[in-house]
């Protein structure tokens, strides 16, 4: 099992320097100069060139790659070409909110998702499997923007029970401003609810299935130890679909951060896009995928933990 | 060999009793009679052997007598365990009956033990919840059934997950999790037909040994008559069903009454003579949604007439105890 762990964990080194060919190259394909967006048309050469300089834009492109990868190893993203602040510190600051909306959003989807599921397998075919079915569905089908602007119109428009929109007051602690949590959270776990739901329902009633949930009853194990194999069973399936659903609301949702007007990575990435901010898109974007990969290498090992078939 | 609670004790009474056994599967639009009144009882030590093809009501009656079908099957008839009436008891009541009085082996190990367990916490599961001993003490059991059934280096194998394991090796370990709380009836559905041959008659030697130890009582299904002439005291041919012929295992395989049974052991490499060709019987079992007024044999028959599409057919019981269903037994049985 340590084997494993260790191994997995020596292959997910490939795959990270390879994402990290991949954000620079891509940002490199894309046109626009970010000095030819800041510069004024009428911008003497020499000043582009200096300011081309000063940000390492003159340099041939592996040379940039390798500084870039050799400053990013030590946390050093540098400057937004936008505003001269250090990326890094844009960047902790919108995690920090994503992150605070994708751990709830997650807990509570997977969490209903969970629940719908069995409850869909265990009544398979009668009016709670339906029920819980239509739910799922509806989570996976409907747009969250949509139900983002819904959910504002109900509960804080035409009602005044939670807030549009923010996080509120940055002088008070987040305990206090969870009433700004309810809507982005609900509306973020939409999706995941209907994803893990519905695949809960498939492998549970796939493992029902199977003879062994007969032999169980036939050693005498009652309902509540059945449903422990069981779920047993459904884990690792369900927890790689987990981890990436997670992975997704890392990155966040840039419609949903905008409804909500949510300061999170989508909006930061957003932001960048659009001022064609190089070093903020590219760490961000690197930072966000090597979490995808350590979350994806951590279900890894949870599965094969669970079952040891996986371990080879 | 640690005391791992498997003490045999007999008794002359039958320690399984089942009286006019039926099962019907109801849904919507069919109604499969799946076994139409199935009789016998066992004492301690025997093994009865319930011999038929696929289909024809082997496994649902064992299954009936663990209480394993679905909702929607409708069991009718009397089933006793030790003295005790067990069929319609409530659900509880049978999970405490299920594994520990009465247990099961399947057809197929790998498919019956969860992959996610290892051998050692399957069989401990089991001794936890029938007798509530702590793990540790479960586990020290279910290495001692591991002993039992012969499986080599148990203390690894405690630790195996079924697919670390042979196939014969599975059957071991799911015979010593059937024998985990000492049961008095073992209900043996197929055990051997997922195996090698080499390995089907170890593990035959294996379940007949442990039953003279234990003394518990076998009811063993299969399809195959060289697997059922090996382990049986008797043998009941089963038939759409209905037992069309039961007795010991020397009458049975001797001389056999009903066409059926003769057609079965000609068709089987071990009754046919060498030399002559092996026989088939034509035609394929009836199906059990709309079973034939009168002999459910008769459209595959060779020496049906007018007598077996009509009306009951008679039983013919001989002194013996062996018993036939067919018109044409009153003459060939000496009554």
């Amino acid at each position: 099992m340590l084997v494993f762990a260790l191994r997995r964990l020596l292959q997910a080194i490939p795959i990270l320097l390879g994402v990290s060919l991949v954000v620079f190259g891509l940002v490199h394909l894309a046109p626009g100069n970010p000095i030819d967006m800041l510069m004024p048309p009428e911008a003497s050469p020499e000043i582009v060139a200096q300011m081309k300089a000063a940000y390492g834009f003159d340099k041939p492109l592996y040379v940039q790659y390798l500084l870039w990868l050799m400053r990013a190893l030590h946390g050093d993203f540098g400057l937004s070409v936008f505003n001269a602040t250090p990326v890094w510190g844009q960047l902790v600051t919108a995690l920090e909110n994503t992150f605070i909306l994708a751990i709830l959003g997650a807990a509570l989807g997977f969490a209903l998702g969970i629940v719908t599921g069995l409850i869909a397998a265990l009544y398979h075919g009668r009016w709670p499997d339906k029920l819980a079915s239509a739910i799922a569905t509806a989570g996976v089908s409907l747009p969250h923007y949509w139900c983002a602007i819904v959910l504002v119109l109900a509960c804080a428009v035409l009602h005044d029970w939670l807030p549009a929109q923010g996080m509120g007051d940055d002088s008070l602690p987040i305990w206090q401003r969870l009433d700004f949590l309810v809507l982005p959270v609900v509306t973020l776990s939409l999706i995941p609810m209907g994803v893990i739901g519905r695949l809960v329902r498939a492998t549970v009633l796939d493992i029902l299935g199977q003879d062994f949930v007969g032999a169980l009853s036939a050693k005498g194990l009652t309902r509540w130890p059945v449903l422990r194999h069981i779920i047993k069973n459904a884990a690792p399936p369900v927890l790689a679909l987990m981890g990436l659903q997670f992975g997704y609301l890392l990155g966040g949702s840039i419609l949903v951060e905008t409804v909500f007007n949510w300061p999170g990575s989508g909006n930061l990435l957003n932001l960048a896009i659009f001022r064609r901010d190089i070093p903020v898109l590219q760490a961000t974007i690197l930072v966000l995928a090597t979490f995808f990969v350590l979350l994806n290498l951590l279900v890894d090992i949870a599965q094969a933990a669970i079952d040891p078939r996986i371990r080879r | 060999m640690p005391d791992i609670g498997l003490a045999a004790t007999t008794t002359d009474t039958p320690v399984l009793q089942v009286d006019d056994l039926t099962v019907r599967f109801k849904r919507r639009n069919t109604d499969v009679a799946a076994v139409n009144g199935a009789s016998f009882a066992l004492r301690r030590g025997e093994t009865l052997t319930i011999l038929g093809e696929s289909g024809s009501g082997k496994s649902v009656s064992l299954k009936a007598l663990m209480g394993l079908l679905p909702g929607y099957a409708q069991v009718h008839g009397k089933i006793w365990l030790d003295g005790r009436e067990i069929l319609g008891l409530p659900a509880a009541e049978l999970a405490k009956l299920r594994g520990g009085a009465i247990s099961m082996i399947f057809q197929e190990p790998m498919a019956a033990l969860d992959p996610v367990y290892t051998i050692g916490e399957q069989i401990a599961e089991t001794i936890v919840q029938h007798e509530g001993v702590d793990r540790r003490t479960a586990m020290q059991r279910a290495l001692g059934l591991l002993e039992r059934v012969k499986i080599p280096s148990p203390e690894r194998r405690l630790k195996n997950y079924p697919h670390e394991m042979s196939g014969g090796m599975r059957q071991r370990a799911m015979i010593a999790l059937a024998l985990a709380c000492s049961p008095s009836v073992l209900l043996a559905d197929e055990p051997t037909t997922a195996l090698d041959v080499t390995v089907q008659i170890q593990v035959l030697l294996l379940l007949r040994q442990l039953q003279q130890e234990l003394g518990m009582a076998i009811v063993f299904v299969t399809h195959d008559v060289g697997v059922a002439a090996e382990i049986s005291d008797r043998i009941a041919v089963m038939y759409a069903g209905r037992f069309v012929e039961s007795g010991t295992t020397r009458e049975i395989m001797r001389h056999p009454q009903h066409p059926y049974t003769q057609g079965l052991l000609a068709s089987t490499v071990h009754g046919a003579m060498r030399g002559s060709k092996l026989e088939t019987i034509p035609g394929t079992p009836p199906n059990l949604a709309s079973l034939p007024p009168g002999c459910a044999f008769a459209p595959r028959c060779r020496y049906t007439r007018d007598a077996c599409r009509t009306g009951d057919v008679p039983v013919i019981t001989s002194p013996t105890g062996a018993m036939v269903r067919c018109v044409r037994a009153t003459e060939t049985v000496p009554a």
